[in-house]
């Protein structure tokens, strides 16, 4: 892509600008915007209501509506707080889940940066949000921004764990930790995929199958964790603390936060997408291929990756308006009683399999 | 090992049908109406904003005193026997001008009490339920059907009836006094020719009007 706009336009500099600006107005943007309505009808019929349905046909503009009325409003700073950890907060936490995007395979073609430790970048660039979510909580000067940062802090940091093992036991299985090469092994059809065993020969593959499948179920859990969703939302949770660190933001810099969020939601998916579900590949083959048009395949790429990752946000909103909030006790309960142990396990029979 | 083993297929599992079961209600029809378009039906007796139909008020106050808040007020003032105000649908003659009918909806509590005592029937609950208003004297509802000026006038009717009856007690009264006066006089008069004539005097003159 870099290269592409490097033609272009001749310039490193507006070429780089515009590759990094690429997966917000393409994809987060967007998906924020499809998103949040997205969660509000599903929610809504799941509850046997309607949802919005006053804003063009069955409220599709709702998000629209609801986003000219967040930039109306007042941006409130309230005297108390540190001003300057105030302001920063939402920038950092937006920040941290947009770094992420810059090593996501969206398609073949269509990578920030095909960087070979991909996954180990994003692992370590997403702990930022923690941090600025700490801020947020302690410059608000709000007990209950503090509480929420705080369980934000712990719930996160918890489940960094599960999440590193469990990419560590692929990563042992692939070997490699770029998320391009990840996603072209798992090329052709959707058996090669890693969740079902990964592009192994057949026994070797059949072994391994039940632990690449425990690995995903534990990944997936663990990213619901680190993006403060249902159940694991006691950072926000809004019946207890209000809204957690995002108490005391209004206008805009909440609008960040919301963005931010929806943005870790797509991250965690694509991230879960790239490991497991076979990346950008196609399940079935590529239609590109068939009638032998080339340049249909990256574009091809990036519709099953879109596919893929808002399907794994589809079940992200379905699990939140299924189960009800952990207990904070609960919470660390699953994660080092039960995932880590799992993970831990896991990673040593993969590894084992993986020698054959 | 075994309660472990145990608890975390029980997690799984319980989520697993915890999510079929929003999964089927994900396809069941919404039970949401739309307010605004769709309404749902009212019962028979619902008690809402109240309505006077004013061709059938006798304007007899019932109902406000019947009030327990005393949101209704009511001004009445007498017809002309000459005039006729027709009869009220159940056969009632109508004697007043109902110059003021005002039902302070804001105060009212829906109690109802206002409906029973109406011998014409004329009062009663509807079932609308959409009148907010920006402001409270908004909900000051008139139902007096008459004009500004025929309030003056039947006013000024009234006034001029009371005024030429007083006119007219007044004459009779006048005309009965000098009867009286007459009476007395003639009386005096015969007493005078008799012998008794001592204290006359100070009865000549009784009650001037
Ligand atoms: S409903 Fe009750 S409160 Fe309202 S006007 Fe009638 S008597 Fe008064
Ligand atoms: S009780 Fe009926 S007839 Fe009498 S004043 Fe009230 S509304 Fe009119």
């Amino acid at each position: 892509m870099y290269e592409l706009l490097y033609d272009i336009f001749g310039s490193e500099i507006i070429a780089m600008i515009i590759a990094a600006c690429m997966p917000l107005f393409l994809f987060i943007l967007p998906f924020a915007l499809i998103a949040v309505l997205l969660e509000r009808k599903v929610s809504a019929h799941m509850q046997d209501r309607l949802g919005p349905m006053r804003v063009g046909y069955h409220g599709i503009l709702q998000t629209i509506a609801d986003i000219l009325k967040l930039i109306q409003k007042e941006d409130i700073v309230a005297d108390t707080t540190d001003k300057k950890l105030f302001n920063m907060a939402p920038v950092l936490v937006f920040a941290g889940s947009y770094a992420v995007f810059a090593a996501i395979p969206f398609s073949g073609a269509f990578i920030g940066s095909a960087a070979d430790v991909g996954i180990f970048f994003i692992i370590a660039v997403s702990s930022i949000v923690v941090a600025g979510i700490l801020m947020a909580g302690w410059a608000s000067n709000n007990k209950y921004s503090l509480l929420g940062a705080m369980r934000s802090a712990a719930q996160i940091i918890s489940y960094e764990i599960p999440t590193a093992l469990v990419v560590l036991s692929i990563v042992m299985l692939t070997g490699t930790l770029s998320l391009n090469t990840m996603s072209i092994q798992q090329t052709a059809y959707f058996w090669n995929w890693n969740l079902f065993g990964g592009a192994a020969d057949g026994f070797v593959q059949l072994l391994l199958l039940p632990f690449t499948v425990v690995a995903f179920v534990i990944f997936y859990i663990s990213s619901l964790a680190e993006v403060n969703r249902t159940p694991f939302d006691i950072p926000e949770a809004e019946s207890e603390l209000v809204a957690g660190y995002h108490t005391e933001y209004s206008g805009m810099k909440f609008a960040m936060f919301f963005l931010a969020e929806y943005a870790n939601m797509f991250a965690v998916s694509a991230i879960a997408v790239a490991i497991f579900l076979g990346g950008y590949q196609s399940p079935l083959g590529y239609l590109g291929n068939t009638i032998g048009v080339e340049w249909l395949i990256p574009y091809e790429q990036l519709f099953w990756f879109t596919v893929k990752g808002v399907g794994l946000v589809l079940v992200q909103i379905w699990l939140r308006w299924t189960l009800p909030r952990l207990r904070v006790d609960q919470l660390m309960t699953v994660c080092w009683k039960y995932l880590i142990p799992y993970a831990f396990v896991n990673l040593i029979i993969i590894g084992l399999i993986s020698l054959i | 090992m075994k309660q472990y083993l145990k608890n975390s297929f029980d997690g799984i599992w319980t989520i697993l049908v915890g999510m079929k079961v929003t999964f089927k209600h994900l396809f069941k029809p919404a039970v949401t109406i739309q307010y605004p378009d769709v309404k749902l039906p009212m019962a028979d007796r619902v008690r809402n904003r109240l309505y006077v139909n004013m061709d059938d008020c006798i304007g007899c106050d019932q109902c406000a005193r019947a009030c327990p808040v005393n949101c209704i007020t009511i001004d009445t003032v007498k017809s002309l026997p000459t005039e006729d105000l027709g009869k009220t649908s159940n056969g009632k003659k109508k004697v007043l001008w109902v110059t003021k009918f005002d039902i302070d909806i804001a105060k009212c509590c829906y109690c109802q009490l206002c409906v029973f005592p109406c011998p014409t029937e004329c009062i009663y609950m509807t079932d609308v339920y959409e009148f907010s208003e920006f402001e409270r004297e908004d909900l000051n509802y008139k139902f007096a059907t008459l004009t500004e000026s025929e309030i003056v006038e039947k006013n000024a009717n009234f006034e001029k009836m009371q005024a030429e009856k007083e006119a007219k007690k007044a004459a009779a009264a006048k005309a009965k006094a000098e009867e009286l006066a007459k009476k007395k006089a003639e009386e005096e008069a015969k007493a005078k020719e008799e012998p008794k004539t001592d204290n006359a005097d100070n009865k000549e003159q009784p009650d001037k009007e």
